[in-house]
């Protein structure tokens, strides 16, 4: 086991992929010679070339329309958009020919692709540098959506990703960045779609995502030791495909299902798992379902503010106790 | 990339080593006038330095410094009327303060205070853009409204040189060539984007020639050269009032300081070039040419950034004095009338930061 940090755990997942298949190239602006704006990627065009390590013009459509034919034609493209927020400036690939291609082709054409991103908030860029898009991904048919919380899941995740048939969104949290764990030595891959629990408890299922893992983590610490309320706390890890099993097994145990989100609150991924659980468990509920979100505003980058509206541990913890009464 | 090219026109009057060329056009032969807009550069420069500053001490958010840039920056705003509209990329807040927004809203933005893109003046101009290129877009669209109501009025957008590989660009020189609409594209050509240098940006000759393929005239100027970037500003913003439609205005200039606050440019590009583009900065020659015309020298420079100084910490001042904004002011922009959806979430907010002052 060796300390990553979740910046480097990108690194070590894409450089381990590429070094055992040679389809693998990565694209993005910025990533290359200056190894990526989050330095996520430092060091890949030094081992594997400027030919598979391409930095390229500020242009997301060309990265993702040339990442689209190029998976169409043989290679596996690993293409970075530096912020997710810039999505919307290239949708369209996404949207209605990455994700609908295969469909229109009746499987004739694959997407062996990824896309990575930073995603998130809690860094104070503001409005158009912050938000949490998984929900926008989520609601597209036919795309694959991943945010991992941990370093050792960054390594194994992104490494399936590469590997899958199938388009992934990769979205990787920017305030994580800095965060270390243990990850395993040698060739790590965990397969994509499974949720993990990572705490076990009678009275609540808390469900969170991304960077909202370790902040559920601490408010069920809280929780227990201030409340003694016994929380399960299950990090989704993976939106498409999603592991109903795991939460649904969690959540028929404690009969309390809270959600932990980034997203604005109209249609964020807690909307979604919340309506799986009150149409399949409803009788096993003991108390309504909460979702804990973000507001239905874009982030401010003043700091107080991005704090104020972010999910934070305390409102995680009052909701949760405010539940369990 | 190379300056000159054959079908696309160059312009310098103020040369490097100080001289004026004397085929400069009529109305830049006034030293006086020349050193107004001298001040105003030192001022851009003293203020910028000054926010770096304060980003470094913990007072200002990241912040993308326009080190360099200060004569394409003020010669772009001095040729723009007060009725004019411009949209800016997140660099060029210099045009912005010569157009009149004040210091303690640019450093109320990059505080990270969304009142800072409330101007009390000029009410018109756009706030910052920071999706690369789409502001092109968005004058181009002032231009067709000024069009539609036969109003006199041109739009500005200032790109950067790795913008003008988004497709908002060319779309946005498409639309306003097809359509004749008063708008100046400036692509402020700094030959870095974050990391990538121009020339990995394209393989076109210069950016100046992309105006090409729009039908539309491209025209470049030394953005070092205080005289050739407002000349040129001015021959774009008459030709557009009079119903002739759109320029690409090309501005060669350098990046002198990192990207912004949070990057280091020394991870990927060499020291010399920055020497050379050292030697070539606009305050150089203008300084020359002024002391040339016995109008300006160290003294004067001194009390001059002293006045400068003053001003800048006042507004520094001022800006560290402004209340922060109040968790209900989010909610309250969002819309023109509140949904009751949101009411609530507001009472919500204000209720944990309620919380989190206990
Ligand atoms: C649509 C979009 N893609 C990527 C970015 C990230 N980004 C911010 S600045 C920048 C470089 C811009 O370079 P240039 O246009 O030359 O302007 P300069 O920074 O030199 O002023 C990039 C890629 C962004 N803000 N918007
Ligand atoms: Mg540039």
């Amino acid at each position: 086991m060796a300390q990553l940090s979740y910046r480097e755990a990108v690194s070590a997942a894409i450089s381990q992929e590429m070094r055992l298949d040679d389809r693998v190239v990565f694209i993005g602006e910025d990533v290359a010679a200056a190894g990526g704006v989050f330095k996520t990627t430092e060091g890949l065009q030094a081992e594997f070339g400027p030919v598979r390590v391409r930095d390229t013009p500020i242009a997301e459509q060309a990265i993702l329309g040339a990442a689209m034919g190029a998976a169409m034609t043989g290679l596996r493209p690993v293409a970075e958009i530096m912020f997710s927020d810039f999505f919307a400036v290239c949708w369209d690939i996404v949207v209605n020919q990455i994700a609908k291609t295969r469909f229109m082709s009746a499987g004739q054409c694959s997407f062996p692709l990824v896309i990575r991103s930073a995603n998130g908030g809690g860094a104070r860029f503001g409005a158009q540098h912050s938000q949490s898009v998984e929900n926008w991904a989520m609601a597209v048919p036919g795309l694959k959506v991943v945010a991992p919380s941990s370093p050792a899941d960054v390594k194994g995740l992104l490494a399936a990703s590469i590997r899958d048939p199938d388009p992934v969104l990769f979205f990787e949290q920017k305030s994580l960045y800095g965060t270390k764990g243990e990850v395993p030595d040698g060739e790590c891959v965990e397969p994509l779609g499974k949720a993990k629990v990572l705490r076990e408890g009678s009275d609540v299922t808390i469900v969170g995502l991304a960077a909202m893992v370790p902040k559920a983590l601490k408010a069920a610490e809280i929780l227990q030791d201030k409340h003694g309320i016994s929380a399960t706390v299950i990090d989704v890890r993976s939106l498409v495909p999603l592991d109903t099993t795991t939460i649904f097994e969690s959540v028929s145990a404690t009969g309390r299902l809270v959600t932990v989100e980034e997203n604005p609150r109209l249609c964020g991924w807690g909307a979604e798992v919340s309506s799986l659980v009150a149409e399949e468990l409803f009788w096993d509920l003991e108390g309504p379902i909460v979702r804990v979100t973000t507001p239905h505003i874009p982030l401010p980058s003043a700091d107080a503010l991005e704090d104020a509206v972010l999910p934070s541990v305390d409102r995680i913890v009052e909701n949760v106790v405010r539940l369990a009464d | 990339m190379s300056d000159s090219s054959a079908d696309i026109r160059y312009l310098r009057f103020l040369k490097p080593n100080g001289e004026l060329d004397k085929d400069a056009p009529t109305g830049s032969h006034d030293p006086n006038e020349i050193a107004d807009l001298f001040r105003r550069m030192l001022e851009l420069r003293v203020f910028d330095s000054k926010a770096i500053n304060l980003q470094r001490t913990g007072k200002l958010g990241t912040y993308p410094s326009w080190y360099g840039h200060e004569a394409a920056q003020v010669g772009v705003a001095a040729a723009m009327k007060k009725e004019d509209v411009l949209a800016p990329s997140y660099r060029e807040g210099g045009v912005m303060l010569c157009r009149g927004v004040s210091m303690a809203e640019i450093l109320l933005y990059w505080g990270g205070d969304e009142r800072g893109s409330d101007f009390a003046v000029p009410r018109d101009d756009f706030p910052y853009c920071v999706p690369i290129a789409t502001q092109c877009l968005h004058a181009a669209g002032a231009a067709m409204a000024f069009q539609h109501r036969g109003e006199s009025r041109c739009a500005v957008a200032v790109n950067g040189d790795g913008g003008t590989s988004e497709g908002a660009f060319y779309e946005a020189m498409n639309i306003a060539g097809v359509r004749k609409l008063p708008v100046v594209f400036v692509v402020i050509n700094n030959q870095w984007a974050i990391s990538v240098p121009v020339a990995a940006q394209t393989s076109s000759s210069t950016l100046a020639h992309k105006a090409i393929a729009a039908g539309i005239e491209g025209v470049q100027a030394d953005g070092n050269d205080i005289v050739a970037v407002r000349h040129c500003m001015r021959e774009a913003l008459e030709k557009a009032r009079k119903g002739g439609g759109p320029t690409l205005v090309e501005l060669i200039t350098y990046r002198l300081g990192d990207h912004t606050t949070v990057d280091d440019a020394g991870r990927y590009r060499q020291q010399d070039e920055v020497d050379t583009a050292s030697d070539l900065e606009p305050f150089i020659r203008t300084r020359k040419y002024l002391a040339s015309k016995n109008i300006w020298d160290t003294q004067l420079e001194e009390q001059f950034l002293e006045q400068c100084t003053n001003n800048i910490e006042a507004a520094v001042n001022n800006y560290l004095a402004t209340p922060k904004e109040a968790v209900e002011q989010m909610f309250n922009h969002m819309y023109a009338e509140m949904p009751e959806s949101l009411l609530a979430q507001r009472a919500h907010a204000i209720h944990f930061c309620d919380t989190d002052k206990d």
